[in-house]
């Protein structure tokens, strides 16, 4: 109904449409499109690095330039790309998942992206008013407390006000998984992709609220004259590195978890097989979650926190390498003896675990305290974060795209330019981080402007600039493959895949109400039970009957609005007091707003039985 | 059946607030909010408790904090807490009234409580020119304990809209969960209090 609607209305309407939306799935549209938008501003700012990077004594951008281009691309892939693809991929997902016609908290779900948007334009915004932040992504005090002109603020207020928008996300999807699952999709019956859900947001809940304090402390010190990491009043700069690390071990989790539960979704459809060891796959997510937060001190071995503390991290450090190494296994076991079928999605997934425990294993030589003191800071580690975060993330995020986009959108991508696209990206990903190990190892610092003629350094970063190259390529073969699927590719059925889970036993895309009935689970891979017993589809838990749906509201809109208002109001406050004007006004219009939404009932409606029948005659329900 | 003639039924069942799939969301999803708020203020006594000695030799925990006053404000905190587990009792007997009596007394000792607390603030600025700016120490303690200051004024401003807006229309399944979770915050902050208490003040003075 909705779709049939939307597509007779305005451009105007459409735009309210989506201000407005509490719809999980068109939540996803927005996550994805704001996210790819921002992977490719911070992909062109890693073109940028790597161009100025290409041969010894380059002088294509200046030094300080170059600082902020290495700020932004780490902050920008992290915060504004990697993770908002991935709150793409739950929100289009998880509902579907789990049988349920929406997320707990709609209205949440559309301020959490709201926040993240107006977080990641006011960072952005810098770059035209006077300069990017250029501590790095880390931000390191007293760096950072230093830093001339307002770059360093606007990461402060940017992430303040994304991160808070994250960690709305999180509750809102443990909130959903515990209390919205449908009848008998027991916790050991939920897709993996969906457990993963889970346990990276009880990460994003615990981690998150110390980035906040710890900005808040850097935001204090920058802009109202506190002391915290000022020495001189008795400050202490490594607090803002621990804060930031308790937050930061825990992010990289948050960040690969969920891909590592696409994966498994990914392996067994294609393998035509159930995932091997699944409770074995569940334990070892729940513990890869759980040591994430034992470990945040492997980055500061050499701080000076001496030997005792260096080797109780370094141990709890490599034990991750168990569960994570019961994962390799177990994707393997998946495929051995499975029907498999080389689509893109499965061909970015196979590419996934040579890739990703290259950087697993580089992981385990870093976490050696007495060799990291070599390693730290050097191109080394350069290498193998982007092994791992490229290698699992990024190639996540293609494989994952590949096989829920006939899910979104209702159109399989084309299989040839996906493969097109997979090659260059995955030679060239190689090409441009393999060789970052050994540059490293020679003595290659990270994060320096230039390096200069007859150190032996110049092939490796030619070879290393011209994979950047390559990858470039692949993305925008991705790209093409997108507009090329959307104008030519025709309109397939909800389970294009031969699927397993409740996702693809409703048609593509789902009507706004998910399922027509609540279907009933009868055990792991709900869908191809059901298809063992020959039935066509799922059985329904429930008679057919009214729907409860959750009104729109502008109001996450306008609260995100007024905290972007109030972030320069707070930047610019230091130079002019009048600029106070602008946080009053900010403030004003955000608490407005959150007591409007308090005050006014908001009971949602109904959409009605005889509507559900004509969507059903018109063959809406059946996949 | 409307939505009205759901949310107030002709007879309220004993758990008001968890009695509609909403009401559960909140209940559920206020308690991992908590669950973050926690490690919001574990990170602040964390920065306090590594910068509490770093008084620029003036100034001391021992030489400013006067346990009279804190003594003061924690009984009205923790009363507070009391009346409004009071007013929660009376949510559940469905007796409106009592509950509005008991949350307008939660309030009336919140604000006493914040208002002894701008006094400290006021007198540690004027009488000791004791400042966010002074030291590592200053910006540390006026941080946490503000952030706790401000959690109370936020309470206090809920708590107050939620009594206003229902005063009314009386209890029904849709307020009966705001209801419930504003009085979670309230003992959430009393929590907070009783750590402030004993890490910042009774260790400032033994310490």
């Amino acid at each position: 109904m909705s779709t049939a609607v939307a597509q007779k209305r305005g451009l105007g309407a459409v735009i309210w449409d989506y201000l407005t939306t509490v719809d999980h799935k068109k939540i996803a549209h927005l996550y994805l499109v704001a996210g790819g938008l921002f992977f490719l501003i911070g992909g062109l700012e890693a073109m940028i690095i790597r161009i100025q990077l290409m041969k010894p004594d380059n002088n294509f951008i200046s030094a300080g330039l170059y600082n902020e281009m290495i700020t932004m691309h780490g902050t920008t892939m992290i915060f504004l790309a990697a993770m908002p693809l991935i709150f793409a991929l739950m929100n289009a997902v998880v509902p579907l998942q789990i049988g349920a016609r929406d997320v707990a908290f709609p209205f949440l779900n559309s301020l959490g992206f709201w926040l993240f948007l107006f977080g990641g334009l006011m960072l952005n915004v810098s770059w035209f008013t006077g300069g990017a932040p250029d501590a790095g992504w880390t931000n390191y005090a007293p760096l950072s407390t230093i830093s001339p002109g307002h770059g360093v603020d606007y990461y402060v207020m940017g992430l303040q006000i994304s991160g808070a928008g994250t960690l709305i996300g999180g509750i809102n999807f443990l909130v959903t998984i515990v209390n919205m699952r449908a009848p008998g999709m027991t916790y050991m019956r939920m897709p993996l992709f969906t457990w993963s859900t889970f346990v990276t947001s009880t990460l994003i809940l615990f981690a998150f609220p110390a980035l906040t304090v710890g900005l808040f402390l850097m935001m204090f010190d920058r802009m109202f004259g506190s002391a915290f990491f000022d020495v001189g009043l008795g400050g202490n700069a490594i607090i803002w590195e621990h804060l930031f690390w308790i937050f930061g071990h825990p992010e990289v989790y948050i960040l690969i978890l969920p891909l590592f539960g696409a994966f498994s979704d990914i392996f067994s459809t294609f393998s035509k097989k159930r995932l091997f060891g699944y409770s074995a796959m569940v334990f070892a997510t729940v513990l890869i979650g759980f040591l994430g937060f034992m470990v945040w001190a492997h980055h500061m071995f050499t701080v000076g926190m001496g030997p005792i503390a260096n080797s109780i991290f370094a141990v709890a450090t490599m034990a991750i390498a168990v569960p994570t190494g019961i994962k390799i296994f177990n994707w393997l076991f998946t495929m051995w003896g499975g029907q498999i079928k080389m689509t893109s999605a499965m061909l970015w997934s196979v590419a996934f675990i040579p890739s990703f425990t290259i950087g697993g294993m580089t992981g385990v030589m870093l976490a050696a305290a007495a060799a990291d003191y070599q390693y730290h800071d050097t191109y080394f580690v350069v290498g193998h974060f982007h092994y791992v975060i490229v290698g699992g993330v990024v190639f996540g995020l293609f494989a994952s795209l590949h096989y829920w986009w006939p899910k979104m959108f209702g159109k399989v991508l084309n299989e040839k330019l996906g493969k097109l696209a997979f090659w260059p990206f995955f030679i060239g990903f190689h090409l441009t981080f393999f060789i970052q190990h050994f540059l490293g190892l020679m003595g290659m610092p990270r994060r320096y402007w230039v390096f200069q003629e007859g150190q032996g350094l110049a092939t490796g970063n030619i070879i290393s600039t011209a994979g950047a190259f390559l990858m470039a390529l692949g993305t925008i073969i991705f790209l093409i493959n997108v507009i090329y699927t959307s104008v030519k590719e025709k309109k397939v059925s909800g389970d294009p895949w031969g699927g397993r889970t409740l996702e693809w036993s409703i048609p593509s895309p789902p009507p706004h109400y998910n399922f027509v009935q609540t279907p009933l689970v009868r055990g792991l891979d709900p869908l191809w039970v059901e298809k063992m017993d020959g039935k066509e589809g799922m059985t329904p838990a429930e008679p057919l009957g009214d729907i409860h749906m959750p009104n729109a509201s502008i109001l996450p809109f306008t609260i995100s609005l007024g905290l972007f208002i109030a972030g320069f109001g707070f930047i610019y406050q230091v130079d002019d007091p009048t600029w106070l004007i602008a946080v009053f006004a900010g403030m004003a219009i955000t608490l407005g707003s959150m007591l409007t939404r308090s005050l006014k009932d908001d009971l949602g409606h109904h959409i009605h039985k005889e509507e559900l029948e004509e969507d059903i005659k018109k063959g809406v329900g059946k996949s | 059946m409307s939505s009205e003639d759901v949310l107030n039924p002709k007879h309220m069942p004993h758990d008001p607030e968890k009695a509609t799939l909403e009401g559960k969301n909140k209940f559920i999803g206020f308690w991992f909010f908590l669950g973050g708020e926690t490690v919001l203020f574990a990170s602040l006594f964390g920065t306090y408790l590594a910068l509490n000695g770093s008084t620029q030799g003036e100034n001391t925990p021992e030489h400013l904090f006067g346990l009279e006053l804190v003594f003061i404000m924690t009984m009205l905190l923790l009363t507070s807490s009391l009346t409004s587990v009071y007013a929660m009792y009376h949510m559940k007997n469905q007796d409106f009234k009592k509950m509005q009596i008991w949350l307008g007394i939660t309030v009336v000792l919140g604000l006493g409580f914040l208002g002894m607390e701008i006094y400290e603030f006021y007198h540690y600025i004027h009488h000791y020119e004791f400042t966010f700016r002074s030291s590592a120490f200053g910006s540390a303690f006026y941080t946490l304990v503000g952030f706790h200051g401000g959690h109370v004024l936020f309470g206090l401003c809920w708590i107050v809209s939620l009594m206003l807006r229902n005063q009314k229309r009386g209890l029904n399944l849709y307020n009966a969960p705001k209801f419930y979770i504003a009085s979670l915050y309230w003992h959430f902050i009393d929590v907070v209090w009783v750590f402030i208490f004993t890490v910042v003040y009774l260790m400032g003075k033994v310490g």
